[in-house]
């Protein structure tokens, strides 16, 4: 398993050397959907607190190191951590109303959408920030400004990120933190009854799951220069954020990262493709098609049917 | 011998509903003492308030002379009590060991918690042997055990039970409250909450007897044995 983890990195590594420019673009979105859909697996994932409002994190770490370029003239490397920081504070607020007044399920499910809306609706009506025209970044290249002439440099700091997303589930599923998160998603009736601070946990999860979600709007902004309210915090990217680990299996540390090689290549080529046939919006029906396939053969995701096919396979 | 749980005329109720009223009851450190009654009668509900599951609208719970009512589960189960649910409440996909760890969740119970295994797998060998297996693919008797070795991970001063007889063949309960009179020997005291009246009593030094959410009477074990009231409504005979 260890093995094969540094071979697949390796691999990755080595990969721009021979990918043209357009592969590399479709791999800077996986990488890139991976982390997201990893850092949702946190609270998502592990302690089963379904959040379709992700994209509320995403757009708020973008706005705010974008704002901080722009009129602060602060480095977006610096930008971004205050982003995530920023970003982790309304996943501490949410968390708190969430997990304080019982919200579960459907309830936490419509709290989470809630708060992307009030901020998409805000960004939108807000001149300061741009309104419904968004931000733009005039392009520099200047690596200190977080922009990069090589389409290559995308592919490594995207990957990075995937790997630093990755390597905090990995902590998070050998510690008792993850056991913990794991037994409230099973049970949390149970869990509160041996007298685990349920509630101390959960809020760690939605925390750190925020704070690398806006670490990735930083990301989203200075790699597309533009940030527009209905894209950044609109419900298709909570979707989007939130469908690659359900189809990968959520829940698993590799679950975000198969769902995002098998849906972000789909979704990038059915767009162009359907795109160019005046099929605008098709690859939302492959997606439904998909989920509905997914859900109805492979409940858990991909990757533990994956696992048991290896298994099964090596005798 | 001191008082380790007191409770003083608490009520407890589910929105307009009162289920639970005036009672009050009291562990000494030491003791196994029985609460016995019919469905309903609301001692489920009073195990859960003494744990911090349920809030408490009128009355005093004190564990060792330190109020527990108003404080979180975790608070409370780290004070020193644990309780192990009715129907069990395991983590089915979760192995027995990572269930048993779960109950570690205190600071002290954590850092003695490979002693502690130990010792729970002394008292049910059973569960050392399917140590790996899945919680969920148990037999209804060893997901007894491991919820109550996963109460006792806790290291509890009181060891709160509700129906351990729940569902359970008459030679694996037999087993189970042998182990739970062993437990009791070595120092943890017992709160049982059962409606298998005669096998609570046998295991016990004294009970309540919960009707209709208030204690309706309460004595030694031979006392309530030999009461007119227990023969007839809850022994049959």
């Amino acid at each position: 398993m260890r093995w094969a983890a540094v071979i697949a990195i390796a691999v990755l590594l080595a990969l721009p050397a021979v990918l043209g420019s357009y592969a590399i673009t479709v791999f800077i979105f996986i990488f890139f959907y991976a982390f997201l859909g990893q850092a949702w697996n946190i609270i998502g994932g592990y302690a089963g607190q379904l959040s379709v409002g992700h994209a509320a994190f995403v757009g708020l770490g973008a706005y705010t190191s974008a704002m901080l370029s722009i009129h602060a003239g602060l480095t977006p490397w610096i930008g971004m951590l205050v982003g995530g920081v920023v970003s982790a504070a309304l996943g501490a607020l949410i968390g708190y109303l969430g997990f304080r007044f019982g919200l579960r399920g459907f309830y936490f499910v419509l709290l989470t959408v809630a708060f992307a809306e009030i901020f998409r609706i805000i960004a939108l009506n807000t001149d300061w920030v741009g309104g419904a025209q968004g931000l733009y970044i005039t392009f520099t290249g200047d690596p200190r400004q977080f922009q990069f002439q090589d389409n290559r440099v995308y592919y490594y700091v995207s990957l990075g990120l995937m790997l630093l997303a990755t390597g905090v589930v990995a902590w998070i599923e050998r510690h008792r933190f993850g056991a913990y998160l794991v037994a409230i998603r099973e049970d949390e009736n149970a869990c509160e009854a041996l007298g685990v601070d349920t509630f101390r946990y959960k809020m760690l999860a939605i925390v750190v799951s925020a704070f690398l979600t806006g670490i990735g709007g930083t990301f989203y902004a200075f790699y597309l220069f533009s940030l527009q309210p209905n894209s950044v915090f609109g419900i298709p990217l909570s979707v989007e954020i939130v469908i690659r680990p359900i189809v990968g299996g959520s829940g698993t540390i590799l679950g975000p990262i198969l769902g995002s090689f098998i849906l972000s290549p789909l979704a990038e080529l059915s767009r162009t493709y359907f795109s160019q046939g005046g099929w605008t919006g098709m690859h939302l029906i492959v997606y439904g098609a998909l989920l509905i396939g997914v859900v109805l053969f492979l409940p858990q995701g991909a990757y533990p049917a994956l696992r048991r096919l290896l298994l099964r396979v090596r005798g | 011998m001191s008082t380790l749980l007191r409770l003083e005329g608490i009520e407890v109720g589910y929105g307009d509903l009162t289920a639970v009223r005036e009672v009050s009851l009291e562990v000494r450190t030491g003791e196994v003492v029985a609460l016995i009654g019919g469905n309903g009668a609301g001692k489920t509900t009073t195990l859960r308030a003494i744990t911090g599951l349920l809030p408490v609208r009128r009355g005093v719970i004190e564990l060792d002379g330190q109020r527990l009512d108003g404080l979180s589960p975790s608070r409370i189960v780290a004070r020193g009590l644990a309780h192990v649910p009715e129907g069990r409440q395991l983590f089915p996909t979760m192995t027995v060991r990572e269930n048993l760890e779960l109950g570690a969740a205190g600071r002290e119970a954590r850092a003695r918690r490979h002693e502690t295994l130990e010792w729970v797998f002394r008292l049910f060998p059973r569960l050392q042997e399917r140590n790996r297996q899945l919680a969920g693919t148990l037999s209804g008797g060893e997901q007894q055990m491991c919820a109550i070795g996963r109460g006792l991970m806790a290291r509890p001063r009181l060891l709160m039970l509700d129906e351990p007889s729940l569902g359970l063949a008459p030679v694996v309960l037999k087993t189970i409250f042998e182990t739970l009179a062993e437990i009791n020997r070595t120092g943890t005291t017992i709160l049982v909450v059962e409606q298998n009246v005669a096998r609570a009593l046998a295991l016990s030094h004294r009970g309540y007897v919960l009707e209709n959410g208030r204690i309706a009477l309460s004595g030694s074990r031979d006392e309530l044995l030999a009461s007119g009231h227990i023969k007839q409504a809850y022994l049959g005979l």
